[in-house]
């Protein structure tokens, strides 16, 4: 393959949807994990499936990235139908699972240079130290993964699946476990993403994630994706709002990170 | 086969090599077993033992190296088990990479692992006295044995490396392989066994390995007896390796 390093190995289907699930199934034994779940999303937003533990997510990220067949119904990704064309979608997408899937022996230029090396692409050393410059992780890329804290190893994970520029990033629970100053990290992280034209798919169960990052929302519930739109259409489901004088109490999150302030709450909200 | 797959098994052979350069305790933990049963029977039990002429260490070492080779592939499991359980294992599946590359890294990774502890294990057996009149070729024959025998072992440990459900159940699997030995002609000649024993202990390809390698280390003409280790070798492999296959395909779709 002859894709040069910034260039995606396969170019974009501007005439597709990025992703597109229409009427999708799948079981676990007698459980019905999701029973019929269309999905939209455009190119280069960021779509946000919100549900709790056990509604789905997953189940339907894992089938979108071609490590789960459904039992029924139709996905494409980038243009591509998840069950018959699956090394193309491999080649449009990457996948940042719930735990970190990062080589703990390895040293975090080795973890990213790896990652290049298995998407072909030349000049592996290059691509890594830009990711690290770009996740700040330059100083911590000759140390072993095993050493770097939650936030660092989620930062790095997510380094790993930007490596050669996949038009399509899965994002399950990406915040999950992080404390609150590393969950900003990679919400920023999230947002160049999309800036640059990416299309990102994260799951989550912090309602204030999905209104933070997300162009458009999605509530999965019990296999079911009860419903979607953007931010402003689901609160116009609620009776409008009433106004009340309320004292603005600041949150023990503004209090924590006026404390131990820094970069990272410069550029929040 | 994907056009990716030899130089996608080569990057991921890399990351496992480096595993063991890094962590080189397996390798230790690997050879301690044989060497101190090396010990033990070479010192204490072995002045016992009525095992033909000539001295005990060279009796003993043949059967020494299948145990080395047995409990070395538990790390082929247990490596196996914790690329599923850290979620690197999907993310390599999710990626445009030959699937089956990440397997064969772990097979290879084994290979090299197992060849690094019999060399040490061979290294403590000269120092302890074992001379062996073999011939280059002999040599030859005796590491294609080994490597035969260690890629068998190999693809069997990949089946429950991608089917436990825990650390222990992964390498688990490798006692009963270490024991094996013991009913075989790897200690003692099979004819001092009673009846049944020894019949068990003369039809499992432990005797017939390790009396090949016996025959090949003493410069003696090995007979029938290769052509049956090498089938036994041989089978193993093949049988191991499709169900290897089978359970792969199983858990990746």
């Amino acid at each position: 393959m002859l894709a040069g390093m910034s260039t995606p190995p396969v170019t974009d289907r501007a005439d597709h949807p990025a992703i597109r699930v229409r009427g999708l199934e799948k079981s676990f034994k007698d459980l019905k994990v999701l029973r019929g779940v269309d999905v939209d999303v455009a190119r280069g937003s960021i779509f946000a499936l919100l549900g709790s533990n056990g509604a789905g997510k997953t189940t339907l990220v894992r089938i979108l990235s071609t490590l789960l067949k459904a039992d029924g119904g139709r996905a494409e990704v980038n243009g591509f139908d998840v069950a018959s064309r699956g090394a193309e979608v491999r080649e449009s997408i990457s996948l940042t699972g719930q735990f970190a899937a990062v080589d703990e022996i390895l040293t975090g230029r080795e973890n990213l240079t790896m990652v290049a090396r298995l998407r072909h692409l030349k000049d592996a050393g290059a691509i890594a130290d830009r990711l690290l410059r770009r996740f700040s992780l330059t100083e911590a890329g000759a140390r072993r993964v095993a050493t770097y804290s939650g936030g660092m190893r989620r930062r790095l994970d997510i380094a790993m699946s930007l490596v050669g520029d996949p038009p399509v990033v899965f994002l399950d629970e990406p915040t999950t476990g992080l404390d609150p100053e590393a969950r900003l990290e990679v919400w920023s992280a999230v947002k160049e993403l999309a800036a640059a034209g990416t299309t990102v798919l994260l799951t989550t169960q912090y309602l204030d994630e999905a209104e933070h990052l997300a162009d458009r929302i999605a509530i999965l519930h019990e296999g079911r994706i009860l419903v979607h739109g953007t931010l402003d259409e689901l609160k116009r489901l609620l009776p409008p709002a009433k106004v009340e004088y309320v004292e603005k109490q600041p949150t023990l999150e503004d209090v924590f990170l006026s404390l131990v302030g820094t970069a990272a709450n410069g550029e929040q909200r | 086969m994907n056009k990716h797959f030899l130089g996608d098994t080569a990057v991921l052979l890399g990351r496992s090599l480096r595993h063991i350069a890094r962590s080189p305790d397996t390798i230790i933990t690997t050879v301690i077993t044989p060497i101190a049963l090396l010990l033990l029977f070479v010192y204490v039990l072995g002045g016992a033992i009525q095992a033909g002429a000539g001295s005990y260490v060279n009796y003993l070492l043949p059967g020494i190296l299948i145990i080395t080779i047995a409990s070395g592939i538990s790390y082929t499991a247990y490596r196996l088990f914790l690329d599923l359980q850290g979620g690197i294992f999907e993310r390599f599946q999710s990626m445009p990479i030959a699937r089956a590359a990440v397997l064969w890294a772990h097979v290879l990774t084994s290979l090299v692992a197992t060849v690094i502890s019999v060399v040490v294990v061979v290294l403590v057996a000269l120092a302890m006295g074992f001379r062996s009149g073999a011939s280059v070729l002999d040599w030859l024959a005796v590491a294609g044995i080994l490597v035969l025998f260690t890629l068998a072992l190999t693809w069997l440990a990949v089946i429950p490396g991608l089917t436990a459900s825990s650390v222990d159940g992964a390498s688990a699997f490798a006692y009963p392989l270490i024991f094996l030995p013991f009913i075989s002609s790897a200690f003692v000649p099979t004819s001092s066994m009673p009846g049944p024993v020894r019949a068990f202990a003369e039809n499992q390809p432990v005797t017939s390995i390790v009396n090949t390698l016996r025959a090949l280390f003493t410069g003696h003409p090995v007979g029938t007896g290769i052509w049956i280790a090498l089938a036994w070798c041989a089978g193993l492999l093949v049988v191991a390796f499709t169900f290897a296959g089978i359970t792969y395909r199983r858990r990746i779709s």
